[in-house]
């Protein structure tokens, strides 16, 4: 990819924090962020008992994760508050290579002997493992590392009053109340601090914190027999509490109301073929959906085979440099970089330090997702011997394994917006902010609502639509696309949660985008069970 | 080399009831709230998942969990640890009622419970707790070897599975005296087989308290007898079909309706069981006269939990008989306002759909012309009000005519609603295991809305 596109991400987000959080505090945003904290020396200590323990015990490999997660959440409807709970969960994971099987156990028990019997019971498993093991299980080099790295925040959202966001979205609510036929609002604050410690085998010593934020708010009109609710797209970020604030989600949330009210009056959309201008609000979790699941190596490989399913993406021989997945206007960045994204660390939980790559070059599919142990398998397809740094765990009770990072679609080079698409556009609709959605295990087929729709007639907004949903194959929908956004309308949505693997873990991942046109998408009346 | 130990971390580990009183006594004494509710989650979780013939990843977890709920008038909040130290107790405490006082009141509120009686539901199986790292290996190799046998004029038929052994002890105090324990189990296994061309694909499932109610050998065998029967999918004109859904299928849709029965969302207008004038349709017709749904955790199929987060008993309740709708789920605070019994949530004490006595096997035997669903994948919601659902089939999606499979078919997107489904029904099977705390039957539903083609395999 051009330097341009990737320092353009780097710019615009960092441009864009600056200017939410820096016209509040008037300083500037790189002085104010808060440092990274070490582990401390018994969190080290309970680490290398570990290791030891794993390698006396005939581990090849080793590495141990301590990690304490405080979450807490706020939730609100209406005039009250429904929820308020704070959690803490802390504890190690060891994971173990014996004759080329994994093993992995965790424990809450933070002691020495809780430690030692981890590191154990994880040599059992590796043991035990062998059994079934038709395949070795191989690393790519990685060069060790010691280091400390936080998400760049100015103000720790845990450390927060909670007066203060019961304040903010009680506030909120009531400025929806204010809408006439809206008679449910709910509103709420998800938000993490995760410190996690990783020591391998192989000498590398990290600890990172990450902070995440997720908002949310919905309100629910109801009027003659009917209703209709609208949920406001607030991207969660790995970003702190100036994030959340630079919302003004009191501000806000009587406009955002009103679009519940004004879907009960909306006209039921005529099922048929439309083009589709999908605001970066919707367009992130269909980017999420049919590119950042199908482009996994483990789904390519069938490690996802028995839960969420291979990929159309596959076998990768004959899909690298070869599968056309959308046009020359279509360029789709991976990266665990970008600022204020949910999936940004320094080093991934094998160590493997962030990484930057294209998974899709116009329009042209060039490589997956990976960790240490999938690099090998591919390198010869791709020439990359790395790991693109794709390791995650959900917590230090779970194993880590390959998942996703932000994966976004660049900016076109003309810097048009989505007035500039609409307006060169004679029949079509245009759909904002996640609604349903549901893909198959593939990755072919899927449907996908939004919050609020428009239809367009002759370059211009026509009126407000609903029940609508687009269903389309994935290849032929890319290859459709016609007309991107430039610089200007880049936004970056998110997943707080989303889910892989069995037992299931939740992983946090951002996907940048800009408005696009789709030609000929079939929509669906959801009301008419169409 | 020193020779790891037996199983290191085990269930043995669980909280017993004796130790889970003394924590949570600890945890009580305290509080300085006027209100104070314990709840400690003890759990073993051990795991092993497999895919082309090896052992991907295989785990042994262990933790504790303590939730401490506080109120100081009417004013609620909790926090929770799993480090369980006196400092972090009288931490974990302290920050409860710190955010207790922060936060507004809730008019809602209602005490704690006092001492209660439950019924004795006994839902931990040894067989389930003590399945070790190397009892899950042969197993996986079990089915690994059913699966290669019974897909063999395929070729090489690819497999992957999850084996997960579970066992909880749940312990729930208050501060006006009640305490509850439960222990529990569970097993799932469930398996994927495709076919080598990638045109065939199978997937089988059994869960259960008890580990021995699984057979490993026989998951493989029908996974792989449905990749291979399920190659060469063909395209058939999506639409209005006859449906006849497996048990794991029905055990994908019918516990969509747990929201829709909740009493409040009923009475506030915003259920598929809200009267258009207000009110709830309690006593209306809302399913085929053949249906029944209930939970009941002493039922020997289900083993439900008999009690909630709250402590409150969770007893036996029909929420649809014969086609009539008898309860909804209420919680404490709106059972009082309605002037009604608390039942907790719809899915607590496990879920049963029962109504008819054939196999599956003779729900297809009397099928003229239909779909058989093996399961199915990514179900949203569409829309509250029908609870309408949108999702795909998966792993097996075959044609039926008159009586025989007699075909595989390209898998389908369809939109559905589980509640309007049950009024379209044709035929009922027997309510079956599914999963620990389900039993769900074969269903063979009419005009079943298939709405477009997928070429996922």
């Amino acid at each position: 990819m051009s330097p341009t596109r990737r320092d353009f991400i780097r710019a615009t987000t960092s441009t864009a924090a600056a200017l939410a959080v820096g016209h509040h505090l008037r300083l500037s945003p790189a002085a104010q962020t808060l440092p990274a904290p070490g582990a401390d020396a018994a969190v080290v200590d309970l680490a290398n008992e570990a290791l030891n323990a794993a390698r006396g015990a005939g581990a090849s490999y080793a590495d141990v994760r301590i990690g304490r997660y405080r979450r807490q959440g706020v939730a609100t409807r209406e005039r009250q508050v429904t929820g308020v709970s704070d959690s803490e969960s802390y504890g190690l994971g060891v994971r173990t290579l014996v004759n080329g099987s994994w093993g992995f156990a965790a424990t809450s028990v933070m002691t020495r002997a809780g430690a030692q019997a981890a590191a154990l019971e994880a040599i059992v498993l590796s043991r035990a493992a062998r059994a079934v093991q038709a395949r070795r299980v191989e690393l790519a080099p990685v060069k060790p590392v010691t280091g400390t790295w936080i998400t760049p925040v100015m103000r720790d959202p845990l450390e927060v009053p909670l007066e203060e966001k019961v304040a903010l979205l009680l506030a909120t609510n009531e400025a929806a109340l204010k809408v006439a036929n809206v008679r449910f609002v709910n509103s709420s604050l998800a938000l993490l601090r995760e410190v996690k410690t990783l020591v391998t085998s192989e000498g590398t010593n990290v600890t990172q914190t990450m902070i995440r934020v997720g908002p949310a708010f919905s309100a629910t009109a109801i009027g003659s027999g009917d209703f209709q609710s609208y949920d406001e797209e607030l991207a969660p970020r790995g970003s702190g509490w100036e994030y959340v604030e630079s919302l003004n989600m009191p501000g806000n949330a009587e406009r955002w109301a009103s679009i519940a009210a004004e879907k009960l009056k909306a006209k039921s959309v005529q099922a048929g073929q439309y083009d589709l201008i999908l605001e970066p609000t919707n367009l992130w979790l269909t980017i999420h959906e049919s590119i950042g699941h199908p482009t996994e190596l483990d789904r390519a490989i069938g490690e996802e085979a028995n839960y969420a399913g291979t990929s159309f993406v596959a076998p990768p021989e004959k899909m690298i440099g070869q599968l056309q997945y959308g046009p020359p206007i279509m360029n789709i960045q991976a990266d665990r970089t970008q600022e204020a994204s949910l999936s940004r660390v320094a080093w991934d939980d094998e160590g493997v330090p962030a990484d930057t790559w294209l998974i899709v070059e116009k329009g042209v599919f060039k490589d997956y997702q990976t960790t240490r142990e999938q690099a090998a398998r591919i390198q010869k397809l791709t020439g990359v011997t790395r790991s693109h740094g794709c390791s995650f765990a959900e917590s230090w009770n779970a194993v880590q394994f390959q998942r996703m990072p932000n994966i976004s679609l660049l900016p076109a080079d003309t810097d048009i917006g989505v007035n500039d698409i609409v307006a060169a556009t004679e029949r079509g609709i245009l759909i904002r902010n996640r609604g349903s959605w549901s893909i198959d295990h593939q990755r072919y087929n899927f449907q996908f609502s939004g919050q609020a729709f428009y239809e367009i007639q002759n370059g211009k907004i026509a009126g407000m639509l609903r029940d609508v949903a687009y269903q389309a194959n994935t290849p032929a929908f890319w290859r459709s696309m016609d007309m991107i956004g430039g610089k200007s309308s880049y936004w970056m949505g998110g997943a707080f949660t989303d889910g892989k693997g069995e037992p299931s873990q939740s992983n946090s991942v951002s996907h940048g985008c800009v408005p696009a046109r789709f030609r000929n998408v079939t929509i669906l009346n959801t009301a008419k069970n169409s | 080399m020193a020779q790891p130990q037996r199983p290191t971390l085990s269930s043995s580990q669980l909280l017993t009831r004796d130790q889970a009183k003394t924590l949570a006594d600890r945890v009580l004494a305290l509080s300085t709230a006027e209100q104070t509710r314990v709840v400690i989650v003890s759990t073993w979780s051990g795991n092993t998942r497999f895919a082309d013939a090896s052992i991907t990843t295989s785990g042994g977890v262990t933790d504790t969990t303590l939730t401490v709920t506080v109120a100081i008038g009417r004013r609620q909040a909790s926090s929770s640890t799993n480090v369980l130290d006196e400092a972090a107790l009288k931490r974990t405490v302290e920050l409860a009622i710190q955010l207790a006082r922060l936060s507004p009141e809730d008019p809602e509120l209602l005490p704690e419970l006092g001492p209660q009686t439950y019924q004795t539901v006994n839902a931990f199986v040894e067989s389930t707790a003590d399945l070790d790292p190397e009892a899950r290996a042969s197993a996986a190799r079990r089915t690994i070897t059913a699966a290669t046998a019974a897909g063999k004029t395929a070729g090489q038929i690819f497999t992957a599975g999850f084996l997960e052994a579970n066992a909880r002890a749940t312990a729930v105090a208050t501060s006006n005296g009640l305490f509850a324990y439960h222990r529990s189990t569970d097993a799932d296994y469930s398996v994927t087989a495709r076919t080598p061309d990638g045109t065939g694909s199978g997937w089988a499932r059994a869960g259960a308290r008890d580990w021995s109610a699984i057979d490993a050998a026989s998951i493989g065998r029908i996974a792989a007898q449905k990749a291979v029967a399920s190659r060469k999918p063909q395209p058939i004109e999506p639409g209005s079909y006859t449906a006849v859904l497996e048990p794991q299928a029905v055990n994908d849709l019918i516990p969509l309706l747990a929201n829709a029965l909740a009493a409040r969302s009923a009475d506030e207008g915003r259920s598929p069981f809200s009267k258009p004038d207000g009110g709830n349709r309690i006593g209306e017709k809302v399913a085929d006269e053949r249906v029944t749904l209930y939970s009941d955790p002493t039922d020997r199929g289900l083993l439900g939990a008999p009690f909630d987060a709250q402590g409150l008993p969770i007893g036996r309740t029909v929420w649809i008989e014969k086609g009539v709708l008898k309860n909804l789920a209420y919680t404490r605070f709106w059972a009082q306002k309605q002037g009604k019994a608390p039942t907790g949530n719809a899915l607590a004490g496990g879920l049963a759909l029962s109504g008819g006595t054939k196999s599956t096997e003779e729900i297809i035997a009397g099928c003229a012309r239909g779909i058989l669903v093996t399961h199915f994948f990514y179900i949203r919601s569409l829309d509250p009000r029908t609870v309408l659902q949108t999702g795909l089939t998966r792993d097996g999606t075959f044609l039926i005519e008159n009586g025989k499979i007699t075909r595989s078919l390209k898998n389908f997107r369809w939109n559905e609603s589980p509640l309007l489904m049950l009024n379209r029904l044709e035929d009922i099977g027997r309510p079956e295991p599914t999963e620990a705390g389900r039993l769900m039957p074969a269903l063979r539903v009419r005009d079943f809305n298939f709405t477009s083609l997928s070429d996922a395999v």
